[in-house]
Parts: C-alpha cells; structure tokens; sequence
C-alpha cells in the first residue's frame, strides 16, 4: 500500500521533472552541453547607499550604443523602487525612484552581451561643437594650445593624436601644464583633452567603459576619448595618443556626466562584476523566452545577481552528492560517520582540491583525535570536551594554514574551508567508537566517510552535471523521485552479500 | 552477485534495508520508542507485568546526583552501572567486587581495579549524553549484577552471557545465545565480536556458533564447544519474550535476557532494532520464520499459547548444520 504511494509519487515528479526539462530544452532551447563557442558577457553594476528619510532618486547611465556588441537583454533588481529607462544627454539612462526609503539599499542592474564585429554603431554625426565658454587664464593657454598642435597636423586624427601626445608630455610647457592643474583623474584628463578638441571645432566626447576580460570582481570603468572625423567616430587612447580601442571594450557611457546620481542619498557606492559564460545559447534562449510569451513564470536561475548565481552553482550540486552519499549508504552498505558529513566534506574538497583535501582531512582529523586522547585523561564534561575539541580543530587549521604558507604550499591555505564544527563532531564521535569499539570499527568508518566523500565530490566535480542542474533545475525532481524510490528499496546491501556469505553457500 | 543475492532471498535472509522498511517502520511506531530506549521505563513496564528483572539499586539523572554514587553502592559488593538510553552494550561497566585494602576501589569484570574517581567520571560523561543514542542529556542506571547460570561458564570470557529473542508480533522468531570474548571485550554483543550461538527453539539446546561473520564451532578463547548446551528455563525465557509484546506494543522486537543463577531468567532490556546476525548464528534466514508467524498470527492468543506454538513451529532442522 505504501509502496504504491511512493512508486506513484515517484513517478508523478519524474514525469514533471522531465516534462518541464523537456519543455526548457526543445521548446525554448536552452542547451543541454556547455557552448564554448559563444561566450556572453554579463556586466553587472551594483549601487549601494544610505538612502535618506525622503524620497530618492537614483539615475545610472547604462549602454546605448555598443560597437561591436549586440545586447541580449537587461534587468534589474531593486526593492520597492520604480523603475524606468529614459534617454538623457549622454545616452541611455536608468532611473529607480522610491517615495520613502530608508537605511542601506542596493541596487543592481546588469546587462548580457555578445561579440557581433558586425554591429557597427549608427550614431549621426553630431554638429561642429559650439566654442566652449573658457575663462581667462585658460582661455589664452587652450587658444595658444590649439594654434600650436593644428600647427603640427594635418587632420583630425593626427591632430587629436599629436594633442594627446602634448598632453602626456613627461615634461609639459607651460600652458599645458596649466590645463591639467585642475584634472586629478584619468576622466578629468579625457575631459580636458575634449574641452580643447571642442575649442578646435571638433566633435569629441569622453566615453567610458570595459575591457572584457575573464571574470572580474570590483572593476571600475576607464575612460576613453571618442573623435569624429566628419564621416565616423574614432577611437583614441588618451594615454599614448594612438587610434584604438582596447580588445573586447565595451562602451557604457558617453560624456563627462557621471556614472551615477542619487539624489536623496549619500555614501554612493558603485562597482561592477564582469562574468563570462559560455553558454551564449542560454542566454538567447532567454530573449526567445521572451518573444515566445512561455506559459510558465520565469524561473531560470541566469536571472539572479551574478554573485548569487555563484552560490546557487553549488548548492544545487548538493542533492546530487547527497544522492551519492544515500546510494553508497543504503545500496553499497558503507559506514560513516554523520548522515551528511560526508557530503559537507566533499564541498569543501570543490575547493582545496581531492588530493590536498584527502590529505589535509586525514591529517586534522588524526591530530584531533591524539588531541582529543590527551583530553580524555582530564575528565572534562561532555559538552566543555566537544568544544575543546572545537577550539582545537580552529587551532588545527590555523597551524596548518600557517605552516603551508611559509613552505610555500598554497593548497595548505584553503584547509580553512572544511566545516570545522562538523569535524569536531566527527573527531568526538571517531573517538567514542574507537574507545568502545576499537580501533577497527573507528578507522572502518573514517575510511568510509572518506570514501563517500570522495565519490560525492567526483559526482558534485562534473562540469557537465553542474551546467545541466544549473540550467535545468527541475532535474532536481527526478532526483528526489530516485530518493524516494531508494527509500523503499527493501534488497540486500553489496557488503551485506559477503556478511551473510555463511547463509548463502550451497548446502 | 546477483546469483549471491538470489540465494540469500531463497534461503530467505532479511537484510538491513528490508528490516528497516518493511518491518521496523511497518510494526514499531516512533511513540513505543520510549519504552525500550529508556531502561528504566522498561524495568519499570516489566516489573509491572509480572516480569522478573535485574533489582535496581538507583539511578543517577543529573551531575549533581553523581556524588550520591558512593551512597548508592555502600552496601554492595557488585553492581553494574549502565547508561539508561544507551545501545550496542556502550557504556556499560560491570563492578564484580571491592578491593580488599581500599573500599573505595572497585574490582572491574575486566580484574581491573578502578577508583570511585573514575567511576564517578564515567557517570558524568554518561549523564552527559556520550552514550545516548540522540546524544541527549542521559541517566546512569546503578542495578544488580548478575551472577549467571553455570551452564555457560565454559564458554564465556568474562561479562555476562545473554539470550537474545527475535519476536516478531507477539511470536518468539529466533533465539541466539551471546558469549562474550575477549575481542568483545567482556560485552555480549555481536558486533563487537561476541560469539553468537544459535538456539532449537523447541529444545533451547545451542547450535554452532557465529563469530565475526564467520561459523564457529568453539569458544575463541576458552576452547570450549558451543554446540549442544541446554538453556535452563526454556520455557519461561520464550514466554517473558513473548510477554515483551505486550509491555512494548512493538511488533518487531529483541528481548534481551540473562539466566541467574538463583533467579532464574531475568529481563535485561528489550531492542526496537535487533540486529540481523541472529541469522547466521541459526543459519537460518528470518523471513521464512515471519512468514511463518503472519499465518498462524492470533490476535486472542495468550503469550503462553504463542511460546507453544513458536517452540512448536520452528525446531532447527538438523539437515541444515
């Protein structure tokens, strides 16, 4: 009767779990291998603030135009704000606002790219900038500026690049010199070189944005200068005075506003992850989401914040070694200590690596238990005893950090990362059996947790298995469906064949 | 493999998952628990159905009782301090006498001497919880220690000898006798390696024995044959087991007992999970007993009348040693 139940149950979630992974797959087109083909960059800008007892205003500039780019889509994400896109002088700008909002309050908003050296930027060509009002003493240094470098050119390129060389002159005349007493940044330097261009009749503008490269943390904008020759933009480096543009630069704003504007806050902070995923498809299939108007809310986990992203990557690999763990349990028939110990110790081999990881826990667990003999002989409470064993596995793994370090053994390092509460327990535990069940029993167990574990972290470590949960998560279903079924299986254990060997001969 | 495994279900051996779920979760619901995990409960619940148990001398529920130890065992030669919850004979310590120079030194099953000291820091570590199947907060159990039945002194290195009975819905199912070894260090349990003896269960005559997984035919340290000892008062231990049904409402149950020399069998504790090597001490798969049992199941039948039909049902078959 149970077992109907289950087998039924079992069955209702696998057919849901592969009915919605199918529906993802062919319908919407979401990939089922990893497409190093096509990488997507994904930028993604965080706004943090104290946002003031009244209302607030926050405007970020976000991409317009992007040569070289063609965007995938945009979002974000920000409680309780309103949202809306509005075109202001420098392009393309995002506007959250809120009537009341207090305390700390971030903001994201993050856009997905990809590479298309065919997507040319069709800007029109701006009008010959008005002589820009310059007070005196400037006026005479950008006038006698502009007279020298034209002097020394021969169009507008060569002039730009022959200014931007005066400009980075180690030792500049004196007028120069003048001009750049007020810029203290790479931007205020790009603005001084387009406040001279604009003296000179040429359209120039400051624009701002990212070299894509790998994955980056905390990453500010440079800034670039933009010169318009009559028929097209062009690009220079305002550190070197050459025509070009760094590889892969994507171009955020344009102009000498700044980045962002709150009004009604202050301790702005802004800054910028860069992800690169090769799963381009995805990321398209995610715009075709869109346009095919898909019956079901979107739950894709490419839509939460990058860094959130990151911590879903592994936590959704810990029902496949937790699966891992259950068959070698209940269907091999191996000790261990801890119901999910095993699992908790293969995450932390995802970092330190297997070899250093089996390592390092053999031998923190071995000093913790001579240890924990040693307090044994003082005859300490149960609980105060576990937590000196606590406070000696902290200990442990500073020592071993430390000691690593001065060798030069980086992996050493990362022996911080196991759960040390987890191996106190399994320390404490270790020691009862080993005491009242000897030696045999308590390595038996060690070496099975460590067995399971290491089979967890190979089953938790394939790439392939982590993209195909991260983009499907409803596979997820099937794997509790198998759960489920395992909790029924009522056959015999593998190492119970060989306990029961003496039943099972002929006779 | 797969052979192996198709042999083991042909002779019907029960394994650990099938116990589990089809026998364990079917017939022992969570609120029983209590009853066996706690031996003070089942003493008390035995005592309260006629049954004959080791006699209490106290019980120690909190670190601030731990000081009455000494008051507690004054007027004792022998005791036997075990943790109230614990399991698998953890924990357990067995006093068989004083030394003869100091009262407050206790001679330990082991020849051991050991201090009131160390007794009383044991107390603490199993008031503690270190020997508690949850880990929780424990009493210690300070009862008498049981001077057994000569019959099996030649098969026995220390510790105390003890029958185990499967009873399976009221039905005594299978019968072993524990022998302690020096492996097992005085304990009668299995899994530390004790001796297990099968049992006739119409004779109560022992079969040969299992010993770590593997048959053996005498003691490991004695040297002594196992096989063919007679259990005195068969009778009355296949009744109490049968009578544990009705103290534990668990349809799936270990009674645990030990034969006294002076009084007789005595109630030890009783297992919501008895473990399965019974099975190869009789060399006999569980199953086929239980299946057994649900046909001749009565719901009316007294504890007497199911002892008859069990000691009836199930005579070992000599062809199979």
């Amino acid at each position: 009767m149970g077992d109907r139940y289950v087998y039924i149950l079992a069955l209702v979630l696998t057919v849901t779990g592969l009915a919605v992974f199918t529906y993802q797959w062919r319908v919407i087109g979401f990939p089922l291998t990893v497409d190093e083909e096509d990488p997507v960059w994904t930028i993604e800008a965080r706004i943090g603030f104290e946002g003031g007892p009244g209302s607030i205003k926050v405007n970020l500039n976000v991409p317009t135009l992007t040569p070289g780019f063609r965007m995938l889509n945009e979002n974000h994400v920000s409680r309780g704000f309103g949202f809306s896109l509005n075109y202001g002088t420098g392009g393309r700008e995002a506007q959250w606002a809120i009537r009341r909002g207090e305390g700390p309050q971030t903001i994201y908003y993050r856009i997905s790219v990809y590479e298309d050296p065919t997507a040319r930027q069709a800007d029109t060509t701006p009008p010959f900038p008005p002589v820009p009002v310059i007070t005196e003493p400037y006026r005479t240094a950008v006038d006698v500026v502009v007279a020298d470098v034209r002097q020394h050119s021969a169009d507008t390129p060569s002039f730009t690049s022959e200014l931007l060389r005066r400009l980075n002159d180690r030792s500049p005349d004196p007028n120069v010199e003048l001009l750049l007493s007020e810029a203290a940044t790479d931007a205020g330097f790009v603005e001084v070189a387009t406040t001279i261009l604009a003296a000179a009749r040429i359209p120039a503008r400051m624009v701002r944005g990212f070299p894509l490269v790998g994955r980056q943390r905390s990453t500010q904008p440079v800034a670039w200068l933009e010169v318009h020759d009559g028929d097209t933009w062009r690009y220079f480096d305002p550190a070197t005075g050459v025509e070009t543009l760094p590889e892969r630069f994507l171009i955020w704003w344009r102009g000498n506003d700044p980045l962002v504007n709150v009004e009604g806050g202050n301790r702005v902070e802004v800054d910028f992850a860069v992800q690169e995923n090769y799963v381009g498809a995805v990321a398209i299939a995610q715009t075709q989401r869109a346009q095919v108007g898909s019956p079901f809310p979107d739950m894709s986990l490419y839509g939460l914040p990058i860094r959130t992203q990151a911590v879903y990557g592994v936590l959704l690999m810990v029902p496949i070694g937790a699966l891992i763990m259950v068959l070698m349990r209940n269907i091999v028939g191996i000790d261990a200590f801890g119901t999910f110990m095993p699992v908790l110790i293969a995450l932390a081999f995802r970092e330190t690596q297997l070899l250093y990881g089996v390592v390092l826990f053999t031998l923190l667990v071995t000093l913790g238990l001579t240890i924990r003999f040693l307090l044994e002989k003082l005859r300490l409470l149960l609980v105060p005893r576990l937590t000196a064993v606590l406070i000696v596995v902290v200990l442990l793994m500073m020592v071993i950090s430390l000691v690593s370090d001065r060798m030069n053994v980086e992996s050493g390092i990362s022996v911080a990362l196991f759960p040390m509460v987890i191996l106190a327990m399994t320390i404490e535990r270790m020691s009862v059996v080993w005491e009242e069940r000897g030696p045999a029993d308590a390595l038996r167990a060690a070496a099975g947790s460590l067995v399971v574990a290491v089979f967890a972290y190979l089953a938790m470590g394939q790439a392939w298995l982590e993209h195909l949960i991260f983009t499907f998560p409803e596979l997820l279903l099937v794997v509790l469906a198998l759960i489920l079924v395992i909790g029924r299986y009522t056959g015999y254990r593998l190492l119970e064949l060989g306990r029961f060997k003496a039943l099972s001969g002929d006779s | 493999m797969i052979g192996a495994a198709a042999r083991l279900r042909s002779r019907g051996v029960l394994g650990l998952n099938e116990r589990n779920a089809e026998f364990i979760m079917r017939l022992n619901p969570r609120r029983f628990y209590p009853r066996v995990d706690d031996k003070v409960k089942t003493k008390q619940l035995s005592l309260d159905a006629g049954m004959a148990v080791p006699d209490l001398y106290g019980v120690i529920r909190n670190q601030g009782e731990v000081r009455e130890f000494a008051s507690i065992v004054e007027s004792r030669e022998s005791f036997v301090i075990k943790p109230a919850q614990g399991s698998g004979g953890d924990g357990i310590v067995v006093v068989t006498g004083r030394s003869k120079r100091r009262r407050d030194a206790f001679r330990a099953a082991s020849g051991l001497l050991v201090t009131t000291q160390e007794i009383e820091h044991h107390l603490s570590n199993i008031v503690g919880g270190q020997y508690s199947l949850s880990g929780n907060r424990d009493a210690a159990i300070i009862e008498y220690c049981v001077r057994f039945d000569p019959v099996f002194a030649d098969v026995s290195y220390q510790g105390v000898p003890d029958v185990r009975v499967i009873v399976y819905r009221g039905y005594p199912a299978m019968a072993m006798v524990r022998l302690p070894t020096r492996a097992s260090d005085g304990k009668a349990n299995l899994h530390q390696g004790a001796v297990g003896a099968g049992v006739d269960m119409r004779t109560g005559q022992t079969l040969t024995g299992v010993c770590q997984n593997l048959v053996v035919d005498e003691h490991p340290d004695t040297g002594a044959l196992i096989a063919g000892l007679g259990i005195p008062a068969w009778d009355v231990i296949l009744e109490s087991s049968a009578r544990g049904y009705e103290v534990t409402e668990l349809g799936y149950l270990g009674v645990d007992m030990v034969i006294d020399r002076d009084r007789g069998p005595l109630i030890l504790e009783m297992n919501a999970r008895p473990g399965l090597s019974i099975q190869i001490a009789n060399r006999t798969g569980l199953k086929t007993r239980l299946a057994a049992i649900d046909r001749m199941h009565d719901p009316g039948a007294t504890p007497e009348e199911r002892a008859r039909q069990a000691r009836e049902a199930f005579p070992s078959d000599p062809a199979e040693l």
